[in-house]
């Protein structure tokens, strides 16, 4: 075990030392890497299983993988995967994520897909290797293959196990050199469809909580993330961009700089203005100094929060989703004993990465590599190209983890400023962006507005649901055009396009009950920003579904509440298209210690009101329940929220300390996103752009949190890196709703917002 | 290994048109800048810091924020970047016992002070019992909060070797974690306050 655990800590300062050590293609590593499974312009086919697997003469079993780890552990869960499927110790395995020339494009690294959609594709070819290692193993052997076991990579004679031959020895370091079957691309591709896998009752190390393999070098400052990427030579930049909407450049005074330290080149590219520098500090104090005087802005944002879900409501929508649509609506509501209708409204919020956006560029003629966070490193390998006007195989975008980003760094707008910058200089350029940069400029989650109708005959059975979600497409995601960019003209942003898949979700609409007559529509409103906008947008954690779920499980509740139902037994009533939403509300609040009764209780004593609610969510079905219990602050309205119980449903278990791990996390995030966070803005742009304007939460308002993981090994992975957070939002609302008596629909629940509600409880229309 | 041509300086400052070709730059700039570079250079400092026990001297700005040394100069990883306004705590060293936001203090400041970062306190072979401790309870999700919760979890456990939960809050109340692992730092910091035996503490 020993000799195993250095021969890791090894691999680290390798990767470590691999960063630094190859670059622009000419390393003999690379040519190892990629000469032998690639094609003739070097990139990976997913047909060939070397493309997917090496075992070196070592026992050291490299695995490449364009998915990478965003701080959730996923890469000690793929760990566990590929050692459990091969048969060998986890410590053998060593993981090559994100790197455009070894790994296929298996998708980006978002939307809870990651153990869902690539675990599978992994696994396949894990076992497709296993197949064919024991094919060689029973040539060497002598003895049919059914005759065979394997134990950490030992191939042995079942009865005669002095009989045996390792899984390197078997290569002697060369690679399999074996095609299999592969269709579709990204997150769609099927791996190897035909080769039988490990039944999961045989799982040894998949379902244990396998320590995670970066902790370590995470804890003492010898992992190295995109910001601690350090090569020859490197210079620093830094992007000097106005905090609000970019017009026209009018002038740049470059003598306005000349008494910093250290400055290499003024970078000016159309709307692009940067500064290079010997020195880190040079460069930020370059940037923040240098005299640059911009047009008048034609292009306004809508003056404030009020403006902007008026713009929602009164603007025509170009693409209508229509999630649901079955039954008859209109009889539906004519049957109705009882008519609800309720708006909601979700904010502007941002990722909020602690670490800034960094990348470190080297362009050298017309070849350049990267090193960037990047979710998806393939997408951000089309942004350079398409920027620097080279074709794809020339560039190389290598990744090294970020700080957790949450959908951020799905659009790595850093990536482009450096490769500008190093183009510029002709030198290998690191920029990191500041702080007011990264919250003014990362593309925000939109904001939302819900209205929800319902009808309910006299038995309390909903007759008729109707759902309607007015949001923002994604302006800057996977196809738009990155900030560098549209400065410097080679793409305009547009009004976000619809219709490509990229849009903010659907689910988390009441979709999860199967109401006879439903409607579920999500209207995608146009987003035009003529000039580029600080309130761009991407996806940001659970896109849409967080907000929608605040909005349908809120309305149920409030449909419970005019029935003076319990709110459990109110979601048991109506029908579920998924049976487990059951099982996982009764696990939830039998761990929480519900006690039946109606909403609201208006218990607690002096000036604290308290109150316990309830949600439930599914996503591509990993299944949640959270149970929120909060305390209210009569006099100031603030809430605290003392403890979330979570019951998880994400099937097949890979790491239970992991999944726990990213519960806790999307608990943590879920809270502070529902009693905090909302970007203000103005008519030009981002208002708080540093961490005491826009708040997250902070350790002296951090909940308990319970947790019951449910394990369901025969529905394979359905995802643990969002589903948790989906409920968060609309448990609180309810709890709130339980302890004061009054319905805040506005995120976040602000204490002028709770107190308001309280002050006008009497104008509740569910009521 | 590759190092960068910045750390040459820490060693032996060189004479400036030594120093530009040593930064990479070439004949690609112009004599004009060329000029305006040497005058620049000699505007530098030279700098003697104690670092995780090391006397390190180092030719810099002095009004540099130490971050940026301890970074760039010194190829330190611990600290980190995160807001350059001594908001989010990313960026926390100790200095002589005391928390201090690197990217906050001017580096001239801290000439021949004692400054302690997360490479100090323990590596991967050997972590300290802090370190230890946020391994045992899986403490980290991306991480990048980290060094400056554990550098502020020492200066708090060597004042207090026994904090109440509350106290724990109360010391890293102003570091921020965007991932909400503060349930797992809390409980890890108590976990190496119960350690009796603290060995490879600094």
């Amino acid at each position: 075990m020993t000799t195993k655990s250095i021969s890791r800590r090894q691999f680290v300062k390798d990767t470590t030392g691999l960063v630094v050590a190859f670059n622009l293609f000419g390393s003999h590593l690379l040519a190892q890497t990629i000469g032998q499974s690639g094609t003739a312009d070097g990139s990976p086919q997913p047909t060939e299983l070397d493309s997917w697997l090496m075992i070196g003469s070592d026992g050291i079993v490299t695995v490449y993988t364009s998915k990478v780890d965003l701080g959730t552990g996923v890469l000690t869960a793929l760990s566990q995967v590929m050692a459990e499927e091969l048969d060998v110790a986890f410590d053998r395995i060593h993981m090559i994520t994100g790197d455009t020339a070894q790994t296929i494009d298996q998708s980006q690294t978002s939307g809870s897909r990651t153990m869902h959609k690539a675990g599978p594709q992994l696994r396949q070819a894990a076992a497709a290797g296993r197949q064919e290692l024991l094919k060689l193993a029973s040539v060497q052997l002598d003895t049919p293959v059914e005759r065979l076991s394997v134990n950490d990579g030992v191939v042995r004679v079942i009865g005669n196990s002095s009989q045996s031959v390792t899984y390197w020895k078997l290569l002697g370091g060369k690679r399999f050199h074996v095609t299999i079957t592969a269709t579709g691309t990204g997150a769609a591709l099927k791996v190897a469809a035909g080769v039988p896998a490990k039944n999961p009752k045989d799982y040894k190390i998949v379902g244990t909580s396998v320590p995670r393999i970066d902790i370590p070098g995470k804890v003492t400052g010898e992992f190295t993330y995109s910001q601690d990427v350090r090569i020859p030579g490197m210079l620093h930049g830094r992007v000097v961009r106005p905090l609000e909407v970019i017009s026209q450049l009018t002038s740049v005074d470059e003598s306005s700089i000349k008494d910093i330290p250290g400055i290499v080149k003024v970078v000016k590219e159309k709307r692009f203005v940067g500064v290079v520098a010997t020195t880190e500090w040079g460069a930020i104090q370059a940037a923040k100094a240098l005299k640059v005087t911009w047009s008048t802005p034609a292009a306004k944002l809508p003056a404030n929060r009020e403006a902007l879900y008026d713009y929602l409501k009164q603007t025509k929508s170009f693409n209508d989703q229509v999630v649901a649509n079955r039954g008859n609506l209109e009889s539906g509501f004519s049957q109705g004993h009882k008519t609800f209708e309720a708006t909601y409204h979700w904010p502007f919020q941002m990722h909020g990465m602690i670490g800034p956006s960094c990348a470190v560029a080297d362009v050298q003629g017309d070849r350049a590599t990267i090193w960037a966070g990047s979710q998806g490193t393939h997408r951000t390998r089309k942004a350079v190209a398409d920027l620097l006007g080279v074709p794809e195989r020339n560039v190389r975008v290598v990744y090294a983890e970020g700080s957790g980003c949450y959908g951020r760094l799905c659009a790595d707008d850093v990536a482009e400023d450096a490769a500008l910058m190093s183009r510029s200089v002709g030198k290998p350029v690191r920029v990191q962006w500041m702080r007011d940069e990264e919250h003014a400029w990362e593309p925000k989650g939109t904001g939302q507005l819900m209205t929800v109708r319902a009808a309910v005959d006299a038995k309390g059975n909903v007759t008729a649901w109707d759902f309607m979600d007015r949001y923002f497409p994604y302006t800057a995601a996977p196809d738009y055009p990155l900030l560098a960019s549209m400065q410097t003209g080679l793409k305009s942003s547009g009004p976000g396009f619809p219709g490509n898949g990229y849009e903010y979700g659907t689910t988390a609409a009441g979709d999860l009950y199967g109401f006879e007559n439903q409607r579920v529509v999500c209207a995608v409103i146009p987003w035009i920003q003529n000039e580029l906008s600080p309130l761009r947008t991407c996806n940001l954690r659970a896109p849409g579904a967080v907000s929608r779920a605040f909005a349908s499980e809120s309305f149920i509740d409030e449909i419970a509440f005019s029935l003076r139902m319990d709110p459990v037994q109110f979601r048991l009533q109506c029908p579920r298209n998924e049976k487990r939403t059951g099982e996982i509300l009764l696990a939830a609040t039998k761990k929480a210690g519900w006690v039946e009764r109606a909403s609201p209780a208006l218990a607690g004593s002096g000036s604290k009101a308290t109150g316990r609610g309830v949600a439930i969510s599914d996503r591509d079905g990993a299944i949640v329940a959270a149970v929120a219990e909060v305390e209210v602050d009569k006099a100031s309205g603030k809430v605290k929220v003392n403890r979330i119980t979570i019951a998880h449903d994400c099937g097949l278990i890979a790491n239970p300390n992991g999944v726990k791990n990213q519960i806790e996390g999307n608990v943590v995030q879920g809270v502070s996103r529902t009693l905090l966070e909302e970007v203000q803005f103005d008519e030009l742009g981002v208002k708080n752009v540093d961490w005491n304007s826009y708040r997250t939460i902070r350790f002296e308002d951090i909940p308990e949190v319970d947790i019951v993981l449910i394990d369901r090994p025969a529905l394979g992975f359905l995802g643990a890196g969002e589903a948790s957070i989906i409920p968060v939002p609309a448990a609180i609302a309810n709890a709130v709703f339980d302890a004061i008596g009054a319905r805040v629909r506005d995120i976040p629940l602000t204490p002028e917002r709770v107190l308001s509600a309280m002050q006008n409880r009497e104008q509740n229309p569910a009521a | 290994m590759n190092r960068l041509p910045m750390t040459y300086r820490i060693e032996t400052p060189a004479p400036p048109c030594k120093l530009l070709k040593s930064l990479g730059l070439g004949l690609s700039a112009s004599a004009n800048s060329l000029g305006k570079r040497r005058r620049k250079v000699d505007a530098m400092s030279r700098i003697s810091l104690m670092v995780n026990g090391k006397t390190r001297v180092v030719d810099a700005d002095p009004d540099t924020p130490l971050l940026y040394i301890l970074r760039d100069n010194l190829e330190l990883n611990g600290p980190k970047f995160g807001c350059g306004l001594s908001q989010c705590g990313a960026c926390t060293v100790i200095v002589e016992g005391r928390t201090v936001r690197s990217c906050g203090v001017p580096v001239s400041a801290m000439q021949n002070r004692n400054i302690t970062t997360l490479e100090g306190l323990g590596s991967s072979a050997h972590p300290n019992y802090l370190q230890k401790a946020f391994i045992e309870e899986q403490a980290v999700q991306c991480g990048y909060c980290i060094s400056g919760m554990i550098m502020t979890a020492t200066a708090l456990l060597d004042k207090n070797s026994d904090p109440s939960e509350t106290e724990i809050k109360e010391a890293l109340n102003n570091n921020l974690c965007r991932c909400g692992t503060h349930l797992r730092i809390v409980r890890a910091v108590k976990r190496a306050a119960q350690e009796t035996v603290r060995t490879g503490k600094i």
